[in-house]
């Protein structure tokens, strides 16, 4: 089996990820690149595990995933509240806190 | 006198060194303390008084001084009935200071000397302070002026009492407080709180060459004792006896108003009149005659400081009579002259043994007769509703014959008018002043006439002569308190010679500045007295031609004058020369720190400030709010990161 394959599409997922980050306003569309991000760090960890023929990498992926869920919780409760307050999703609105 | 003989050194010049050698007080005289310890409850009590001592404050500050002079008296007593080595006590009154191994006892010392200088401080300025009652009737704060007077004769006392440097240098910066509260004791008026401050800045400068000549003493003989150090005086080195020589006088100069530190004693007398005649008299300036003669064990080692002590004297002397001879406010002259005369009483002290008793003579009798002048000058003042130019008077003598009388006493006096205590102790220091040279004794004897001249004027142009009195004034007799004062000082003036008969007081003074030494005239003491006389006559009446006689009084000084009148007029530009010396550069030195200051020190810290808040002002705009920016932010360090690592690895 080759990795090369895995970690190809996982650099092109993060790459997605990193750049709708950039590039979006909407929170919940950043919120979701944040989590393909996650992801595709998640399937390169399985990958070397897999290729290496060691666990470690799995065991590492299991904690980002729980990592990600409890970033949900809290990162969707502040989009919903920031939203409630300010009738906006933008995160580009969202700039009060700075020099 | 044999115990004193074997420890006597003699030197090449012929001069000793007489060491201080104290016996324990006992009996009586263990009541010395009392003499400080009553005038300084008197300070005490009615400094911290406060108000409610006000309807007794006068009283009992004038019983404080009576009470010592009555201690003093008994002292004296006991002292004239001792043999002369005897006659030197000491009683040890607490340990001072201690550091290490080192301690400073608070001890006083009576010896012939400090005795007559207690008799003096305590009996002229007792008669001050009963003066006084009646000076200053109508000043609200009278209880604090006495207070402050009683402050002044305690430092005064403490400053001839004490038995080392260190004490003397207590006393010493006593009275230097002392005559600053009191010449600025009006200090509403903004010269006589200028006048306060003057003084007390130029006795700084002094203050300093006494306190470097403490610390070079216990550096050098680990004790500042007189005993301690006129027993080691013999083995210093002749350029540790001229520094402490040269110190003393520098304090001595600045105490006494000796030049070059004579600048303050003029503007002094902004002070009460009362206060004048205290400082004049008693207090304040003869403690620099005071330091020279107890001295005389450091000064019998260094010709340099006696010949610097002599120099000082004749330029004073003939300084101060100057200055006198311009001034139309009564009391100026009178300064000029206090000046002028202790200048006779640094010249004396600065000769040697032959001259210490008889500077200690004058001393005596200046304090009687300028106590008796300086105060029948207040009373003038008291009469002509506090005028002090001479130019306004005249004529006073029917309006205040009293005053008239006593002034004339002092004035006859002052003079070396015969048989006036004055005048055989100017007549011996002026003959002292021959043995030790002509062009000191000339000095001297030219200083003699000037004087003559300018008391002179000041007689002429106050009590006699035409009524230029202003509107208004009407010229009264003072009251008894006032009066009575001046006629015990105007007979102590009178009679203050006879304590040279028969030598008396230099053989009371022998067993501290040693056996006087004869010295050699070119004529016979008789023939240079009259040649004294003479002068002084010749003074008298060009001062008759010039002021007396009929002349008329201009009102106001005449403004074109030869130049020699400006400059006394002007002190002999004596504050010109310290603006132009001292203070303008000072001035110009503290500008330029101040620039350095605040430009280049500030200038430093507040450029490092503003460049640390400057930068981080710019750095803060990198906090935009935008997450989105942070997030680019991440990204680009993380590639940075990933780079660096990559870059790493692979070389």
């Amino acid at each position: 089996m080759n990795t090369d394959h895995y970690l190809t599409l996982s650099a092109l997922l993060f790459t997605i990820g990193a750049v709708g980050v950039l590039v979006r306003r909407n929170a919940i569309v950043v919120f979701m690149c944040v989590e393909l991000m996650l992801n595709a760090s998640n399937l390169a960890l399985v990958s070397f595990s897999r290729a290496h023929g060691q666990l470690d990498g799995q065991v590492a992926a299991f904690f980002v995933m729980v990592v990600a869920a409890a970033e949900v919780v809290v990162g969707l409760a502040i989009i919903v509240a920031i939203f409630r307050s300010r009738r906006s999703a933008s995160v580009d609105d969202a700039s009060l806190l700075k020099y | 006198m044999s115990q004193l003989a074997v420890r006597v050194i003699p030197l090449a010049s012929g001069e000793v060194g007489v060491p201080v050698v104290p016996a324990e007080a006992d009996g009586l005289l263990s009541l010395v303390w009392l003499v400080v310890a009553l005038p300084a409850l008197g300070a005490a009590v009615l400094l911290l008084g406060g108000r409610r001592t006000d309807p007794w404050g006068h009283l009992f500050g004038c019983a404080m001084p009576i009470g010592s002079f009555v201690v003093g008296l008994a002292a004296f007593a006991q002292l004239l009935g001792r043999d002369a080595e005897e006659r030197q006590v000491r009683q040890a009154l607490w340990t001072w200071l201690e550091v290490g191994d080192w301690q400073a006892e608070f001890a006083l010392l009576l010896d012939p000397l400090s005795m007559l200088f207690v008799l003096l401080i305590c009996g002229v300025g007792s008669l001050i302070h009963v003066y006084s009652v009646g000076y200053m009737a109508h000043d609200a704060n009278r209880r604090r002026f006495f207070g402050q007077l009683n402050l002044f004769v305690t430092a005064m006392l403490v400053l001839v009492l004490a038995d080392d440097y260190l004490g003397v240098f207590l006393g010493w910066e006593g009275v230097g407080l002392a005559s600053y509260l009191l010449i600025g004791f009006w200090a509403h008026k903004d010269s006589a709180a200028t006048a306060a401050k003057k003084a007390f800045i130029v006795n700084r400068v002094g203050d300093l060459g006494m306190s470097v000549a403490v610390m070079l003493m216990v550096a050098t003989f680990g004790t500042s004792s007189f005993a301690g150090v006129s027993a080691a005086m013999p083995d210093a080195s002749e350029g540790t006896a001229t520094a402490l020589g040269l110190l003393l006088l520098l304090a001595a100069c600045g105490k006494s108003a000796q030049v070059p530190l004579q600048s303050w004693l003029l503007d002094a007398m902004e002070g009460p009149t009362p206060v004048s005649a205290l400082i004049h008299a008693a207090t304040m300036v003869t403690a620099g005659v005071y330091l020279v003669v107890r001295s005389s064990f450091v000064y019998a080692f260094t010709p340099t400081a006696e010949t610097a002590v002599v120099v000082v004297g004749l330029v004073t002397l003939l300084v101060g009579a100057i200055i006198g001879c311009a001034k139309d406010d009564i009391k100026k002259a009178l300064a000029g002259s206090t000046m002028s005369q202790i200048g006779y009483m640094m010249l004396a002290a600065g000769i040697g043994p032959a001259g210490y008793a008889f500077a200690i003579f004058h001393l005596l009798t200046h304090g009687f007769f300028k106590a008796g002048m300086f105060l029948g000058a207040g009373s003038v003042m008291h009469a002509t509703d506090d005028d002090v130019d001479m130019r306004h008077y005249g004529a006073l003598r029917t309006a205040m014959p009293v005053t008239f009388a006593t002034f004339a006493v002092g004035y006859l006096a002052i003079i070396g008018f015969p048989p006036f205590s004055g005048f055989f102790s100017k007549d011996r220091i002026i003959e002292a002043a021959f043995g030790e040279g002509w062009i000191y004794g000339t000095g001297a004897l030219i200083g003699a006439g000037i004087t003559a001249f300018y008391m002179t004027r000041v007689m002429l142009l106050t009590f006699l002569g035409s009524k230029r009195w202003r509107d208004g004034v009407h010229p009264h007799e003072s009251p008894r308190v006032m009066t009575t004062p001046l006629i015990v000082l105007a007979v102590l003036s009178l009679v203050g010679g006879v304590l040279i008969l028969g030598g008396w007081i230099t053989g009371w003074l022998e067993p501290v500045t040693g056996p006087e030494e004869p010295h050699d005239l070119f004529v016979s003491p008789l023939v240079l007295t009259g040649i004294i006389t003479l002068v002084v006559l010749g003074g008298v009446a060009i001062g008759w031609f010039t002021y007396g006689a009929g002349r008329t009084i201009a009102d106001h000084p005449p403004a074109n004058v030869r130049f020699a009148t400006r400059a006394a007029r002007a002190d002999l530009f004596g504050d010109a020369l310290n603006e132009a010396v001292f203070m303008r550069p000072g001035q110009q030195l503290t500008k330029a720190l101040l620039f350095v200051d605040d430009k280049i020190v500030d200038g430093f810290v507040n450029g490092l400030a503003a460049l640390v808040g400057g930068s981080s002002g710019a750095a803060r705009r990198a906090q935009t709010g935008f997450v989105r920016t942070y997030a680019l932010t991440m990204l680009g360090g993380a590639l940075i990161t990933v780079v660096a690592t990559l870059a790493v690895t692979l070389t």
